[in-house]
């Protein structure tokens, strides 16, 4: 069964409250035939998917030009802007298109740029280390510092976007393993203050071996840096992030590697495995970024309609652009190597920045349109009594 | 933290989450509400009995995520809070909907009846497609869910489940990350603008320890809003529901009763005549924290995965 099938056996049941209710209430189902300011269309067939209306009941169906959008009626949806897309519209009903969760209050550049900058920390910090034990100074200084800059910049963005950033030391009072912020802020103060002490061990020269050791921690909290904040995203009710959950952490790491390993190779000598990271990275990132718009069905919309769409899609082109880059800077040696190796993290980096802001922008379309919340849903009903009565 | 129980779960059928949040054996029953939305007369007394015990700010539509007028009105019913908000803790929604004439069996009054035109004699249909206007008036107002998403994601301890078994936010512990607004299916809690704090109902909490019923349920004049021990609204409901389908109002379903659903059931539940989205409700919600576990393990894959290629990046590079 196609997806578009599916949707169009949905606005069939749509229509129903159940089987029973069809037969003996006339009330709610087969709403009137008739068009008049005041109706509530009870179905407005999305223009483009004419085949959609046969499975509507008869009484259901309204001319296209009925377009009102009164209390408890169905509306017609906008046709793409000009995108194809990847699910056909479908019909549902809803409160005046008024949202059904509330969008999260987090704000713009603040999360996008937690989440980016959070991703640099992480896997400069994991190089850093791993440079550190195999001798490569100019990587571990790089590394090391731009893992502390990034890191601390991640927090003041994190602090700044609570309600009340006063309290932000009220996330240390517990321990919670059911929140992701819970833990994110435990993986975020350990990580930044190993990160921070590394560095400070690093620009001063104290104590070399203790800014091993403070490294070596920092590089093994890295990998736990970059993926928490997409559970952190995908534990909301959100539907473009809960349903991406699968991929996300993917999608995460892989812009992190990106971004990340992409800044290191601007060591030169030492940047070998700074340099394969972040082609790893770009190609880690658009591929995880792929599977998850075929897979997530109906939210997948989200990713690739709207600004969101033009964001992503932007990050897509210059992810393997740069990831292109980075692996010919390998190839070429002076001045133009280098110049590739600062193209390709221009390159990587704004399309990290830009998969962050992407993904938030579609959670929030997600959450502001009911749609991403009833159509789904009222599938997964439709799923679960069809597998009812097929057993029974 | 006696008798708390070993297990912890994150979805499915909890029978006493207050014992479960670790609260000793003789904690109070749960209580909630069951809100009869087909004897709900839109009058809001609800709503400003709630403001006025509560002493909620007054806010606007625009506050509840969609665009009000001048007036901060909505201009397409008499719903003029437009959802439940950070100073709306009850919310009345207006449901104007035109619908085929129904068959109404007429109250008799013991007076002589003319027949009107387009009147139909008891049992009989209306002839052709003649339509009537059908309101539909609902008071929401924060769920309690037995398995509360908003109370699992709360980084800071602010949201706790209370000795009465319902959801509470403290004040002086909530830092506004304004992660419980998103994480909430219902689209129920949300942050107080010039505050930066999540508010929500809080079952009027001040009011349950002295024995009082919380500000709403004793404000509505139908008692639409009915307080009291979920397991006997549970059954009042059911009573109720068999009562509305005997009386040929087959549309009449309950909603967020079953403890087998995607919350684990409704601290605070409704009687519906037509589909929950018609309500602006969620048809099916699932608590988010029920994929948590899998969240988790498919991150730890990814920050193994990242770690290896970090690794293997090492391996026989050239210096």
């Amino acid at each position: 069964m196609t997806v578009r099938e599916r949707l169009r056996t949905a606005a069939g049941v749509l229509g129903m409250g159940g089987p029973a209710t069809r037969a003996q209430a006339p009330a709610t189902d087969t709403a009137s035939t008739t068009s008049t300011p005041l109706e509530a269309p009870h179905v407005a067939p999305a223009p483009q998917d004419a085949g959609a209306r046969d499975t509507v009941a008869r009484g259901d169906r309204l001319p296209d030009d009925a377009g009102g959008r009164g209390g408890g009626g169905r509306r017609r949806r906008k046709g793409g802007r000009g995108e194809q897309l990847m699910v056909p519209d479908a019909e549902f009903r809803s409160y005046y298109d008024r949202p059904i969760i509330k969008p999260p209050v987090w704000k713009k550049p603040d999360v996008p740029a937690y989440l980016y900058l959070g991703g640099v920390a992480g896997v400069s910090s994991s190089l850093a280390a791993l440079g550190d034990l195999t001798g490569r100074t100019s990587l571990r200084r790089v590394g090391r510092l731009t893992s502390a800059g990034a890191a601390v910049s991640s927090v003041v963005f994190l602090v700044h976007d609570l309600g009340r950033p006063a309290r932000f030391l009220h996330m240390m009072r517990v321990f919670k393993p059911t929140s992701p912020l819970s833990m994110g802020s435990w993986i975020l103060a350990t990580f930044s203050t190993f990160s921070g002490a590394t560095a400070a061990l690093e620009l001063t020269g104290w104590f070399p071996r203790l800014g091993r050791l403070s490294g070596i921690a920092a590089g093994v909290f890295g990998p736990a840096m970059i993926t928490y904040t997409a559970v952190l995203f995908s534990d909301t009710a959100v539907p473009a992030w809960h349903d991406a959950y699968e991929e996300l952490p993917f999608v995460f790491a892989g812009s992190a590697m990106a971004a990340g390993g992409s800044v290191c190779l601007l060591t030169g000598r030492d940047a070998a495995p700074a340099r394969r990271v972040a082609v790893a990275g770009a190609a880690l990132e658009v591929a995880a970024i792929t599977v998850m718009e075929r897979r997530i069905g109906y939210s997948a919309r989200a990713y690739t309609t709207g600004r969101a769409g033009t964001v992503l899609r932007a990050a897509r082109a210059a992810t393997i652009t740069g990831g292109i880059v980075a692996a010919a800077s390998g190839f070429v040696r002076g001045r133009r190597g280098r110049l590739l190796g600062i193209a390709s993290a221009l390159l990587l980096n704004g399309a990290s920045a830009a998969t962050r802001y992407g993904v938030f922008e579609a959670g929030m379309v997600s959450a502001r349109d009911p749609a991403y919340i009833v159509v789904p849903q009222r599938e997964r009903m439709r799923a679960r009594e069809a597998d009812a009565t097929g057993t029974s | 933290m006696v008798n708390a129980p070993t297990t912890n779960s994150l979805s499915g059928p909890l029978p006493d989450p207050t014992a479960n949040a670790g609260y000793a054996a003789d904690h109070p029953p749960r209580v909630g509400f069951f809100t009869d939305t087909s004897v709900c007369i839109g009058c809001k007394a609800c709503e400003v009995a709630c403001k006025e015990w509560n002493a909620l700010p007054a806010d606007g539509v625009g506050d509840h995520g969609a665009e009000g007028d001048v007036l901060g009105l909505t201009g397409m019913s008499y719903d003029n809070s437009g959802g439940l908000g950070a100073s709306t803790y009850r919310h009345v929604a207006f449901v104007e909907q035109r619908v085929p004439a129904k068959t109404s069996v007429p109250v008799e009054l013991g007076m002589p009846l003319s027949q009107l035109p387009g009147a139909v004699n008891p049992g009989e249909d209306r002839e052709g497609d003649a339509t009537e206007v059908r309101w539909l008036m609902a008071s929401d107002v924060c769920k309690h869910c037995t398995h509360a998403a908003c109370l699992d994601v709360c980084p800071t301890g602010a949201l706790i489940r209370t000795e009465h078994g319902t959801v509470l936010v403290q004040d002086d512990i909530c830092n506004g990350c304004g992660y419980c607004i998103p994480a909430c299916p219902y689209g129920v809690i949300d942050q107080r603008k010039g505050d930066g704090g999540a508010f929500k109902c809080t079952m009027c909490q001040d009011r349950l320890g002295d024995g009082l019923m919380p500000a709403c349920a004793t404000a509505c004049p139908t008692e639409s809003i009915m307080f009291g021990n979920l397991d006997e609204l549970r059954e009042r409901a059911d009573a109720r529901l068999a009562t509305l389908h005997g009386q040929n109002v087959p549309e009449a379903r309950l909603y967020g009763h079953d403890p087998n659903d995607g919350v684990g059931g409704d601290g605070a539940f409704f009687l519906l005549l037509d589909e929950p989205e018609v309500y602006g409700l969620p048809p099916d919600p699932v608590v988010t924290t029920k994929d948590l576990p899998s969240m988790w393990r498919h991150a730890g894959a990814a920050a193994l995965t990242a770690a290896g290629a970090v690794a293997l990046a090492f391996l026989g590079a050239r210096r």
